[in-house]
């Protein structure tokens, strides 16, 4: 049976099981391997994709559930013209990975927070980033790094998270 | 390669196109007498790491270590670029691929010459320091907080410094000047009097036809410019836009995927297997019998136990078909041990002391007991650990009737290669392991039979396979940072003195220093018996550490309570004779202000902890409400000697207090009718967002020798919680997690917990 649907701004097709969840085929079929496999039980959120703007969990979801709908994947978190997301470039300054495995999903989890609250409070990060694991511990990097993106960022207080306080005894 | 093996150990070469090669080798008979001997040939000799500079000028540094997020690659690039005097922007740091040539070799160099510091992956027990040479030809470890003390200090500086002398002394030969007054910098020799200046590259060939110097001048730490500084890791872009390579991604031509399990009992084979309804299912290829193997080597031995898997077109058929397999499995004999038996017997063999072994014993400690005014006793244990890396272990392969190519994330590149060949009857030669980032390793990765899983499935279906463990597998066969009890006794003088400190444990693994205490008590001893269980062990992110640290720093907590004094006070009155450690719990006490009042219902712990050569002191405040703890804030000072890596060792710290408050909230692998009871993030919990504090780090580079970044942190958040936990509620907590407790409840039973 084939479902139709939009990935990174393009149409597919695909002729698959349509319980077969959305994150198999985005791997296997489309061969975008960005969005990871970490638990297949909606835990750890490594899957995370947006679906009509949406972060939802792509190893719960059949892929008859996204017939016809926007999915984008990490590979589709540029803009059009190739500049990385603002939450992007501040992963990088804030050197948020380590490992990375979980970072796709974070950045996806994030990024659909931020395009529905420009401005999350401490509390919004909890709700809406506690359905990704990172292994590596990386939280405070993740939260100082949303925060410095959001447009309250100069109302923050300082950082902690970009590099220690180094004493030459 | 073979001028490079046999003539030094350090040497030079051209390459093509006009650059250089500098290898750190090993020639035999040069350095270990006892190694040498086992050799067979001048050709046996290993090159450890090659330094490359391009003839524009690129320098790259090739190391034999894996990338798992620890940040290595861009430490040891550093290492090298300052004392090279490179130009950072034009240094690359590539992992070498699995061969022969590239064993980590001062990573035993280091302990076969000091006999006392060794990489805990490589070594089970201090027995296992019996090598032979075939081990160490196929040890490509990263593990043990050893890269940058090992290859970093023993390889890239003086590969780097080696090669800056023989670049002045070249520059100084052609404009026929003093080679003292040439000067480096930025990839460039100059000569300030006449005003020349010229890249390194231009000297490559003229570097090539020369010997290095085995022992180079350093720099002074004084002028370091890029050891020491903030410089971003050079891994991170590929990791945001979801193009970093991971072995998960590896796709090729008519690839087929595989799910696997094994019996619920660790060490179970099949008995029968009814794979009727599984072969049904569409999409199904094959499934396939996996037969029992071990390997041995230095890590220990490997036990890769009976499995079933089924291979399919896609990973998603694979492990519906799995689950669909009705598999009956042999018994063990262990079908009736849960958690409460294991317990139980580590209570027998602590309380019989039968062939207790000693790891310190010093003063009197029967005659202090006998004197003492009083004495505190303490039981405390805690669970079994999975790793549970966010990449969960797989591996492709593509196996042909001669050769093999394996494609996988690990910690031992070189032992998986060995270790698939074994399996597969090859000479090592004819196997290709192309080692990938990994998504989290903290030891795992360093057991190879997802690999050797893997290279039997293609071997069976004539195809490339790609093997993913689901994540209830990856919980349920794992090896295990074991369960362990440790009991203690302090013994203490009419003035509250602590004078005797008893410690007896079970089952010992490493580093073998883990459950010493640094404190100046006059008698102690300290010791431990085996209590065999039939779970696998696993070196976890610290290995003993991880429970010692908890036992020991939460302990001599008890002991500064019953001796009625402050827990930071009393600690630092035990090591007046240890500056370097009073410098870091002090420093840890000023950053928390720890003699700020705290409001009612919040509490404050401290822990010290020495590991992996590093020194770390935590302060953890807590507030507990409604008989639940939450985490407000950690405060963490490292005395690593010197941070290569600043940014490197506090992202390291924040990683490794995080998993450690993961183990001590949530952490519990519990055995029900032998098998692991946990399968997957629901039932075996990681700490999120919502419940991690905000952590502050601060390093001291007190200038003794480079110590380990990536373990040191996780032991000491434990018991600096416990603590916490215990200055909020009077409540002591000797067993772990402490999630399983409601403090509330628990305060009505009695002031210990556990």
């Amino acid at each position: 049976m084939s479902t139709s649907f939009w990935i990174n701004g393009e149409q597919q097709t695909v002729d698959v099981d349509p319980s077969k969840p959305l994150l198999w085929v985005i791997r296997e079929q489309l061969a975008l391997t960005g969005t990871k496999f970490g638990c297949g039980i909606a835990q750890c959120g490594a899957c995370t994709v947006h679906i009509d703007g949406q972060a939802m969990r792509s190893c719960v979801t059949p892929i008859s559930r996204v017939e016809g709908r926007q999915v984008t994947t990490i590979e589709g978190l540029r803009s059009d013209d190739g500049e990385l997301h603002p939450l992007q470039q501040a992963w990088i300054e804030h050197q948020v990975p380590q490992c990375g495995y979980c970072q796709a999903g974070q950045l996806m989890s994030a990024s659909a927070l931020l395009s529905n609250n420009p401005s999350p409070s401490d509390a919004d990060i909890d709700a809406a980033m506690s359905g990704n694991i990172c292994r590596c511990g990386m939280y405070g990097r993740i939260r100082e790094a949303i925060k410095t993106t959001s447009v309250a960022s100069a109302t923050h207080e300082k950082l902690f998270y970009n590099g220690a306080e180094v004493e030459n005894v | 390669m073979s001028k490079l093996t046999r003539r030094a150990f350090i040497s030079a070469a051209a390459v093509a196109g006009g650059g250089v090669v500098i290898g750190i080798a090993m020639r035999p008979g040069n350095q270990v007498k006892d190694l040498a001997a086992k050799l067979g040939d001048e050709s046996e000799g290993l090159v450890h790491t090659y330094i490359k500079i391009d003839s524009d000028n690129l320098v790259t540094a090739i190391v034999p270590h894996s990338e798992m997020g620890q940040g290595v690659h861009t430490a040891l690039g550093q290492m090298l670029a300052e004392e090279l005097d490179a130009d950072w922007d034009q240094v690359k740091v590539e992992e070498a691929p699995a061969i022969g040539e590239y064993a980590t070799y001062s990573a035993g160099r280091r302990y076969l010459l000091s006999g006392i510091d060794f990489p805990n992956l490589v070594i089970p027990t201090v027995d296992g320091m019996m090598m032979n040479v075939a081990d160490m030809l196929n040890l490509q470890i990263t593990g043990g907080s050893m890269s940058v003390r090992t290859t970093g200090i023993l390889a890239m500086r003086i590969a780097g410094a080696a090669t800056r002398e023989m670049m002045q002394t070249a520059a100084a030969d052609a404009w026929g000047v003093p080679v003292d007054e040439v000067s480096t910098g930025d990839s460039h020799v100059a000569h300030g009097p006449s005003d020349r200046r010229e890249p390194y590259a231009a000297f490559a060939a003229a570097v090539a036809e020369m010997t290095p110097s085995q022992t180079p001048t350093f720099k002074d730490p004084a002028d370091y410019k890029i050891v020491g500084t903030y410089v971003p890791r050079r891994d991170i872009p590929a990791k945001v836009d979801g193009s970093a390579q991971f072995a998960l991604d590896v796709r090729l031509p008519d690839m087929a995927y595989a799910s696997v399990v094994r019996s619920p009992v660790p060490g179970g084979s099949v008995a029968a297997v009814d794979d009727a309804a599984a072969r049904a299912i569409e999409g199904v290829v094959d499934v396939v019998l996996i037969p029992q193997s071990s390997v041995g080597g230095m890590l220990g031995e490997t036990i890769s136990s009976e499995a079933v898997a089924v291979v399919a077109d896609s990973y998603w058929t694979a492990n519906r078909a799995v689950q669909a397999l009705n598999i009956t499995w042999s018994e063990t004999g262990f079908e009736s041990v849960s958690s409460d038996d294991i317990y139980a017997q580590f209570e027998r063999d602590i309380s019989a002391k039968t062939e207790r072994e000693t790891d310190r014993k010093a003063g009197e400690t029967e005659s202090a007991f006998a004197s003492a005014a009083r004495v505190l006793d303490a039981d405390y244990h805690v669970p079994f650990l999975a790793h549970t890396c966010m990449e969960p272990l797989n591996a492709t392969a593509d196996v042909k009737s001669d050769s093999a190519e394996i494609w996988v994330g690990c910690q031992n590149p070189l032992g998986f290669r060995r270790d698939v060949a074994s399996i597969l009857g090859m000479d090592p030669e004819n196997v290709t392991l192309n080692n990938h980032i990994m998504g989290g390793g903290f030891g795992r990765k360093a057991r190879p039979d997802y690999a050797m899983q893997v290279a039997l499935l293609s071997r069976a279906v004539g195809r490339p396979v790609q093997l993913i463990w689901s994540r209830e597998e990856d919980v349920r066969q794992d090896f295990y940072r074991p369960a362990v009890q440790s009991r203690f006794r302090a013994a203490f003088d009419s003035d509250d003195n602590l004078i005797a400190w008893e410690n007896t444990y079970t089952n010992k693994n490493e580093p073998i220093e883990a459950p010493l205490i640094p404190y100046s008590v006059p008698a102690q001893d300290i010791g431990y018996v085996s209590s065999p269980v039939h779970i696998p062990f696993g070196a976890w992110r610290s290995v003993d550490h991880s429970q010692h640290g908890f036992f020991t720093e939460s302990f001599i907590d008890e002991a500064a309570n019953a001796a009625g004094k402050d827990p930071y006070e009393f600690r630092a009155e035990l090591l007046q004779n240890s500056p370097r450690h009073l410098a870091v719990l002090t420093r840890v006490a000023k950053e928390a202000q720890w003699t700020r009042p705290l409001p009612a219902g919040r509490g404050r712990g401290i822990s010290l902890q020495e590991s992996f050569g590093s020194l770390v002191a935590q302060v953890v405040e807590v507030t507990v409400a409604d008989g639940q703890v939450a985490v407000e804030r950690v405060v963490a000072v490292i005395d690593p000697g010197l941070a290569v890596a600043p940014d490197g060792i506090a992202a390291q710290l924040e990683s490794g207090i995080i998993y450690g408050l993961t183990a001590a909230l949530h952490g519990e692998i519990s055995i029900e009718n032998g098998a692991v009871a946990q399968s997957n993030f629901d039932d075996y919990k990681s700490v999120r967002m919502n419940e991690a504090p905000l952590i502050e780090t601060y390093v001291i580079n007190s200038g003794h020798d480079i110590g380990g970044a990536g373990e040191p942190g996780t032991p000491g958040i434990a018991p600096a919680l416990a603590n916490a936990v215990f200055d909020a509620t009077g409540l002591r907590i000797r067993q772990l997690p402490l999630g399983n407790f409601d403090l509330n409840y628990q305060a009505e039973e009695s002031g210990v917990v556990g």
